[in-house]
C-alpha cells in the first residue's frame, strides 16, 4: 500500500516534470499543458468505469459482496475523475477556443453524457432499501452502463464534426517529446486511481472492522445512529446488524 | 412444462387484454403525445415544422410518452404478486423480459399509429416522410422496448419509482434519440424525404437494439431472484 501510494506521487512528479520542462510548448502555447491533465483524467475514468462493470459481473456470478464493493469503488472513484475532466475540458475549451462549451466536439460531449448516466448510480442505490438487492441491482446497472460507453462515443461521434485535437489517431505524429511525456502522465494518473480506490476500499473495510469490534467487546455499544438507507455496499458496511 | 416460446406468448397475451379491458396506458400516452405537440406549437411559435426541428419535436415527444408506459409496465406485477408468480413458475425468467419488451413495443407502436399522422397534420406540408420513418421508429422502438423494460424493471422494485426511471432512462437512451432524430432529420425536409445516411443510422439503432437485448436477456434473471 505504502510502496504504491510512493510510486504514484513519484510518477506523478516525473510526469509533470517531463510536461513542464521536457516536452516542447506546443503551437496553441501553454494551455496546450492541460492536455496531460485533461486526457489522462478522461482515460482513466472510462477505464475505471469499464472495471466497474468487469467487477460488476464477477459480483453476480460468484455472489461476493467484495466485488459490489470493488465496482461501487471504481464508479465513484470514476465519477471524481470524470468531474475532473469535465471541468479541465472546459478551460481548455476557454483557452483554445474561446468558449467554456463547445457542443460540436464529439469527445467532450459523450464524456458529459456517460458522465450524467453514471450520476444516477446514487439515486439507484439509495432508492432500494434491500442491502443483496441493492447490490445486484447496482450490478445489472454498471454492466448496462458499461455496454451504453462504446456505443454513446459511436452515435456522438457519427453525429458530429471533428474538431477535437486527435488524441489517438494523431498520437503517431505527436513528437515523441510529448508522446513520453504524456505517457508518464498517463501511467501516473492510472496509479492514483487504483491508489485512491485501494484507500477508499481500506477506510471503508477499517471502520466496519472498528464498528464489529466495539459491538463485541461493548454488547450496550450504539453505534452513532446509521443511515436507515446507504449507498454503501454491504461488503464494506458498518451498519450491518447494527443494535437497535 | 411449457415451452419458453408458450409462456411468453401467455404473458405478452395477459398484457395485451389487460390493456385492451383497462385501458390505462394506451389512451393516456396518446393524449399525452398530442398535448405535447400543442405545448410545441406554442413554445417554439411555429405552425409548420421541417428538418431537424420536426424531427426533434417527433422524438422528444414520444420518448416522453413512453416513459408513461415504462413506470406503468411492472405495477400490476408489483402489487399483485406477478413476480412470484413467474419465479414460482417452471420457465425460464427471461420470458418475463420478452413478454414485457414485447408488449412494450406493441404499445409504441399502437402510439405511433396515432401520434404520427397527428404530428404530420398538424406540422408538415405533406405525408410523404410517413413511409420511410416506418423502419426508423419501428427500430427506435425495440431499443425503448428492451432499455425501458430492464430499467423499469430495477425502478418497479425501489422506493423511488415514477423518479428513477426517467432519471435513469434518458441518459442511456441518448445514443437512440441521436440515432433516430439523425435518420428522421432529412426525411422531414422542406423539399421532400431525402436519404442522407440513412443507412448508417439504422445500423446504429440496430446496434443499439442488439447491445441491450443482450445485455437484458444476460442479466435479467438477476433482477428476479430474491
Amino acid at each position: 500500500m505504502r510502496t504504491l501510494a510512493i510510486a504514484t506521487a513519484v510518477t506523478l512528479l516525473a510526469g509533470y516534470a517531463l510536461a513542464f520542462f521536457y516536452a516542447p510548448v506546443e503551437a496553441e502555447g501553454f494551455i496546450q499543458k492541460i492536455f496531460y491533465l485533461h486526457v489522462p483524467l478522461a482515460i482513466v475514468a472510462l477505464v475505471g468505469f469499464a472495471a466497474a462493470a468487469v467487477y460488476a459481473i464477477q459480483h453476480l456470478r460468484r455472489d461476493d459482496p467484495a466485488y459490489d464493493a470493488k465496482s461501487y469503488v471504481a464508479i465513484h472513484m470514476s465519477v471524481i475523475f470524470g468531474t475532473g475532466a469535465l471541468l479541465t475540458g472546459a478551460l481548455w475549451a476557454k483557452g483554445q477556443w474561446g468558449v467554456w462549451w463547445e457542443w460540436r466536439e464529439p469527445t467532450l460531449v459523450s464524456f458529459l453524457i456517460i458522465f450524467l448516466l453514471y450520476c444516477t448510480y446514487y439515486p439507484l442505490r439509495y432508492a432500494i432499501e434491500d442491502r443483496d438487492r441493492q447490490a445486484r441491482y447496482a450490478s445489472v446497472f454498471a454492466i448496462t452502463a458499461g455496454a451504453f460507453v462504446p456505443l454513446n462515443f459511436l452515435a456522438v461521434r457519427l453525429a458530429e464534426p471533428f474538431i477535437h485535437p486527435r488524441t489517438f489517431s494523431s498520437a503517431g505524429g505527436l513528437p515523441p517529446e510529448m508522446l513520453q511525456a504524456f505517457l508518464v502522465c498517463l501511467l501516473g494518473m492510472g496509479l492514483l486511481w487504483v491508489t485512491l480506490v485501494r484507500f477508499e476500499l481500506e477506510a471503508k473495510a477499517a471502520s466496519a472492522d472498528i464498528g464489529r469490534l466495539r459491538r463485541a467487546l461493548d454488547p450496550g455499544y450504539a453505534e452513532p445512529a446509521p443511515p436507515r438507507r446507504t449507498v454503501v455496499p454491504a461488503g464494506v458496511s458498518t451498519a450491518e446488524g447494527t443494535p437497535r | 412444462m411449457t415451452s419458453s416460446r408458450d409462456a411468453c406468448l401467455a404473458l405478452l397475451g395477459k398484457d395485451l387484454r389487460v390493456e385492451l379491458r383497462t385501458l390505462r396506458s394506451l389512451p393516456a400516452m396518446a393524449l399525452f403525445a398530442v398535448t405535447t405537440f400543442v405545448i410545441f406549437r406554442f413554445g417554439l411559435d411555429r405552425t409548420e415544422l421541417e428538418g431537424g426541428l420536426a424531427a426533434g419535436v417527433l422524438v422528444a415527444t414520444l420518448l416522453f410518452a413512453a416513459m408513461l408506459a415504462i413506470n406503468r409496465l411492472f405495477v400490476a406485477e408489483h402489487e399483485q404478486g406477478g413476480f412470484e408468480l413467474v419465479r414460482l413458475s417452471p420457465v425460464d425468467r427471461t420470458v418475463l423480459f420478452a413478454a414485457k419488451a414485447s408488449a412494450l413495443f406493441v404499445y409504441l407502436a399502437v402510439l405511433e399509429l396515432v401520434a404520427v399522422p397527428i404530428f404530420a397534420l398538424f406540422f408538415l406540408e405533406s405525408g410523404a416522410a410517413l413511409a420511410p420513418l416506418v423502419p426508423v421508429l419501428l427500430l427506435a422502438n425495440l431499443g425503448i422496448a428492451v432499455t425501458g423494460t430492464l430499467i423499469s424493471t430495477i425502478a418497479t422494485m425501489s422506493s423511488a419509482r415514477d423518479l428513477l426511471a426517467p432519471l435513469i432512462l434518458l441518459p442511456l437512451l441518448i445514443p437512440l434519440v441521436i440515432a433516430t432524430a439523425n435518420a428522421a432529420e432529412p426525411l422531414l425536409r422542406a423539399g421532400g424525404p431525402e436519404y442522407d445516411r440513412f443507412g448508417t443510422w439504422l445500423a446504429v439503432l440496430g446496434l443499439y437494439d442488439l447491445v441491450f437485448a443482450l445485455v437484458g436477456y444476460a442479466v435479467f434473471d438477476f433482477l428476479l431472484e430474491d
